[in-house]
């Protein structure tokens, strides 16, 4: 099975990293409203059930992947 | 009288750069300092530990955040939890946090840049054993080097921080990173593990610049002494 697991700064948390980026497109010209930095976890594993492979998927962003202080994240599961 | 030298355990992660540094601070002010491989699952009998600053697991994912599954670091939750006296300093304090053994998290400086200066702290609690040398309120120069030391807590978590005086160290006047409520350092409820971004083994001789750091390691060695005596 394959997963993306998408970590984002959570709302209302500074991100620098976003804000930096948003003022270096706007001097390349863009018109930008506002940039968030994120980062992208692609998965490839064992499972047999996408339920179960949901449940380990949460518990390796609770655990690992994301700090939930300061970090939200999102599981897209392929069951294909 | 020859004065009890209390065994002190230095972590070494890979990617620790201050250890050396940390052990012959130690060293200096009266510790012996033992050096444990982070691979180890058990720590020697020491009195107390030190996270060193550094980069360990080349700050993968988040600093911090894979040097907590190290079995060395399972001995030290163990070690902490039957009170035994833990310091993390930078790099250490990531790893405290991200294991949990400390409140908050250290995000990107808020400038992205990688600060190395000498910063003003001042120490809001004398009570702990890292700062029991330190006057009320007393202001310490020690240096920062860092690129993530942008301490973050909501405000639910950091109003009970205040309520429980579990902030040690703040910057005073200059904030380096943009650290909520000015927080350098943070301890744990029971006050035994203690973590903070600026690095108080690198100023422990005035002829580099400041003395300021053996007030807090010196701190540890006496309280880590005290344990030894006390047969805990």
């Amino acid at each position: 099975m394959k997963a993306t697991i998408l970590v984002r700064p959570k709302e209302g948390i500074l991100d620098p990293q976003g804000q930096a980026v948003e003022s270096a497109l706007r001097h390349l010209g863009f018109s930008i409203a506002g940039a968030r930095i994120g980062r992208v976890v692609d998965l490839d594993f064992e499972a047999d059930d996408p339920a179960e492979a949901q449940l380990q998927l949460e518990r390796m962003c609770e655990q690992l992947l994301a700090n939930t202080l300061i970090e939200s994240y999102e599981i897209d599961l392929e069951t294909a | 009288m020859i004065e009890l030298r209390p065994q002190i355990a230095v972590v070494v992660f890979p990617g620790s750069n201050d250890d050396h540094d940390a052990t012959w601070a130690l060293g200096a002010l009266g510790a012996e300092p033992v050096l444990v491989w982070h691979a180890e699952p058990q720590l020697p009998a020491v009195s107390g530990v030190v996270l060193p600053g550094g980069f360990s697991y080349g700050d993968y994912l988040r600093c911090g955040a894979l040097a907590r599954f190290a079995p060395a670091m399972a001995a030290v939750a163990d070690f902490a939890a039957e009170g035994g006296l833990v310091l993390g300093i930078c790099n250490g304090f990531q790893i405290l946090c991200e294991a949990g053994l400390l409140p908050g998290v250290l995000r990107p400086n808020n400038s992205l840049r990688f600060l190395c200066r000498d910063v003003v702290v001042r120490v809001e609690r004398t009570d702990t054993p890292f700062t029991r040398r330190c006057e009320p309120h007393q202001r310490l120069t020690i240096p920062i080097k860092h690129g993530e030391g942008c301490w973050f807590a909501d405000e639910a978590l950091l109003s009970e921080l205040v309520d429980l005086d579990q902030i040690v160290l703040c910057y005073d006047g200059d904030n380096p990173n943009g650290s909520v409520h000015d927080v350098a350092g943070v301890c744990n409820p029971e006050g035994n593990v203690l973590g903070l971004m600026p690095h108080p083994e690198h100023a422990v001789d005035p002829l580099l610049g400041s003395g300021d750091g053996a007030l807090i390691l010196a701190s540890l060695v006496d309280a880590a002494r005290e344990r030894v005596l006390a047969g805990v």
